[in-house]
């Protein structure tokens, strides 16, 4: 059965394409791209008035948990969540149990989501061993069966020799190092933001510094290897600034940010919402500022979820207790459309941070809608309004910092490799 | 007269007239714990639960005689550890005291915000005895009543705070307490022990101490938690003594009728020497005595009982 999607405002940032037209998909492919495609009895017809058609949404950011903590999320869970959010790729972080350093997980990774997996899954595998930050992983091996970038992400590599040679050996394979830039012995035993708030809250601070100094440190480190190195969740104004100053030296550096990190700030920790603790934590209004301009400017690349579900019981704990992350699969569009209201970001650079550019880094032909290309495709509403409730999340993870919003956005359509995965 | 909310979780959020109304209602409790019957029936039938999760002995016994002078029956209720390697939430924990229709829990906890999950949980009133760094309400309310009762007033008053700022829930306490009440309030420590942008609660950041006494009314010193040695906050409790112990000679730089005040327990010789803990301008064993006036006030003003 083909698709023709009928009417919708097409939005193609990579091909410079933005026009109300049709879209007619064949055989898992864009075939055609034209005002009034006829409908035809072999094709369904979706009516997309009013509503964006956009190349599938990429996350290169997301933790499914599987294997080894399923209670939390798995591969089915988190792909579902990811298609009700609009995401038609994720990459899935490494620190699984066990953890994601050998061509076994990644299989079972890559042959659970085949057969369970809502949406396209693309496995990071781990920089070290365990992601002990020892010993660097085969990343040959990972790279044959299926990982497309290493990252030791919420465990960062804190010797910087062995930072060095992981960078110099994945260069090798093309991989891009994600890093989590955190100094864990500066974060110390850090549960929010270091300042007013957490000083107010009586709660152990975590300051900028930790994140800094690691982004710093990450950028020689690929100026020195010509490694390519990834930044993940940038939450501080002296990280844009590093990253802003490598780019401008030429080095071999992306950024991403999460939604989180553009709409809050630490005073949203007030009250002990655990479902507000995460890393890197929670920042000030200058740092969102200049987050936020660091995506208007181009010095963060991408928008990525860093969604990471946890049971409900464990996020009941005291704040000190609870474990970091919060979800992100299914309030980043209408996230992402507030910053469009708020004339932070274009819609087509809101889609391009969010499909074209996720796909450049991870070196996949995605993000686009070109005649030929695999028919990934989102339909958002821009303008229906719906309001976060937990419970009616696909994720298996509740712990949305967002419960209660009033959100204006939503997927309509999700459509993998030509087959509708969700319908909003 | 009562207090129009149902749970004591925090100075920060009490307005000058409450503050005023519990240490009004503290002096006529004061006066029934100087009776030779120490008892009145305000709290007749109804049950205290003490929740501590931290070893105390002042604090919980403080309670236990406030409840029981006022009728109460009291149950303590002591959990060593957290409840992550009990393997039972804190909220299952405070679920279950509930369902025994506890009317009062007053937790102390070491993790900073654990009352104020009950309190959001539970229909019963919560008081928070102490959670983590965070605060410890009824131990500033305590400190006011005895600055008040010495001092006549608290409005321009200048109280210095020494020794573990930013590791302390007295401090916490006594900063937004002090400050709605209007005195001046110095904090002095080492800048490791001072938490990050304090000023913007109101007060003056000192790291000479005697400059910080220069001129006070008040001297509260901060006990040092002996488990903070080894983490670089200060590199021996030798030199932090050097620096920071209140000793007959830095308190003369204070006002000749400056009070002395400290929560307990008292490491004498480290923060404080041991003659000036005991001396005639120490006013720590009357702190404790407050403490009981003070624990009845509150737990008889969040009762909404009628007339004392």
């Amino acid at each position: 059965m083909n698709l023709l999607i009928k009417n919708g405002r097409i939005v193609d940032p990579v091909n410079h394409v933005d026009q109300v037209a049709d879209l007619l998909i064949a055989d898992g492919k864009v075939r055609q791209i034209a005002q009034e495609i006829p409908v035809t009895p072999d094709a369904e017809a979706i009516d997309a008035t009013g509503q964006w058609v956009v190349p599938g949404l990429i996350d290169v950011h997301t933790h499914l948990r599987e294997p080894g903590f399923e209670y939390k999320e798995t591969i089915r869970t988190g792909t579902m969540a990811a298609a009700a959010g609009g995401f038609t790729t994720i990459c899935c972080m490494p620190n699984t149990k066990p953890v994601n350093d050998s061509q076994a997980v990644t299989e079972f990774i890559l042959r659970k989501a085949a057969t369970e997996g809502m949406v396209n899954v693309l496995p990071v595998g781990a920089i070290t061993k365990g992601c002990q930050g020892e010993e660097i992983t085969e990343m040959g091996d990972l790279r044959e069966a299926g990982c497309i970038a290493v990252s030791d992400d919420g465990r960062p590599v804190m010797n910087s020799a062995v930072m060095r040679r992981a960078m110099e050996y994945a260069s090798m394979f093309h991989l891009p190092v994600i890093s989590h830039c955190e100094d864990t012995n500066l974060a110390e035993e850090g549960v929010m933001n270091e300042g007013r708030v957490s000083t107010e809250l009586g709660l152990r601070g975590i300051p900028n510094a930790s994140e800094d100094v690691m982004a710093a440190r990450d950028i020689e480190l690929a100026a020195l290897t010509n490694a390519h190195l990834h930044i993940a969740h940038v939450s501080t104004q002296g990280s844009v600034e590093l990253i802003r100053r490598a780019k401008e030296e030429g080095i071999r550096v992306t950024a991403e940010t999460c939604p989180h990190y553009l709409v809050l700030t630490d005073e949203a920790v007030t009250g002990y919402n655990t479902n507000t603790k995460i890393k890197p934590p929670l920042r000030t209004l200058k740092d969102v500022e200049a987050v936020r301009k660091g995506l208007r400017e181009g010095v963060i690349d991408v928008i990525a979820t860093d969604h990471a579900p946890h049971a409900q019981v464990e996020k009941e704990m005291e704040f000190d207790s609870a474990p970091f992350g919060i979800t992100g699969l299914e309030t980043a569009v209408a996230i992402a459309l507030q910053l469009v209201d708020e004339g932070v970001l274009t819609v087509n650079e809101m889609v391009l941070k969010m499909s074209g550019k996720p796909a450049k880094l991870l070196n996949i032909d995605r993000g686009h809608l070109s005649v030929g290309a695999v028919a990934d495709i989102t339909v958002i509403d821009p303008r229906a309004t719906w309001v976060v409730d937990p419970p009616q999340l696909k994720s298996r993870g509740k712990n949305t910092p967002f419960e209660g919003w009033k959100m204006k956005g939503r997927v309509t359509h999700t459509i993998v490799g030509g087959k509708v995965v969700y319908k909003g | 007269m009562e207090l129009k909310r149902k749970d004591l979780l925090d100075i920060k959020g009490l307005d000058r007239e409450e503050i005023e109304l519990i240490l009004d209602t503290a002096e006529s409790f004061k006066e029934v714990t100087g009776r030779e019957i120490k008892k009145v029936p305000t709290l007749r039938g109804k049950t205290v639960v003490n929740l501590f999760f931290e070893p105390s002995t002042r604090t919980r016994t403080s309670f236990e005689i406030a409840a029981k002078r006022l009728s109460a029956d009291v149950i303590n209720f002591s959990v060593s550890g957290s409840s992550v390697s009990k393997g039972e939430t804190l909220l299952d924990t405070a679920r279950n005291i509930e369902a025994m229709r506890a009317d009062f829990i007053i937790i102390r906890h070491p993790a900073s915000g654990a009352p104020h999950i009950l309190a959001r949980n539970l229909r019963s009133s919560v008081i928070n005895a102490g959670d983590g760094l965070h605060e410890h309400p009824t131990q500033a309310l305590l400190d006011m009543f005895t600055i008040r009762e010495r001092k006549g007033k608290i409005e321009g008053l200048t109280v210095a705070i020494i020794g573990d700022i930013a590791h302390s829930r007295v401090a916490r306490s006594n900063i937004y307490g002090l400050t709605r009440m209007g005195a001046r309030v110095r904090v002095a420590g080492p800048p490791a022990l001072i938490p990050a942008e304090v000023e913007t609660l109101g007060v003056s950041v000192f790291y000479d101490m005697e400059e910080a006494l220069s001129g006070a009314d008040v001297i509260m010193v901060l006990r040092i938690q002996l488990e903070r040695q080894g983490k670089n906050y200060f590199p021996t409790l030798r030199e932090f003594a050097r620096l920071y112990c209140l000793t007959q000679e830095r308190a003369g730089h204070a006002k000749g009728d400056a009070m002395i005040m400290h929560p307990g327990p008292v490491n004498r010789g480290i923060e404080i020497s041991p003659e000036v803990a005991d001396g005639l301008s120490s006013v720590i064993l009357e702190q404790v005595t407050n403490g009981v006036a003070v624990r009845m006030a509150v737990l008889y003003l969040l009762s909404g009982s009628g007339e004392i």
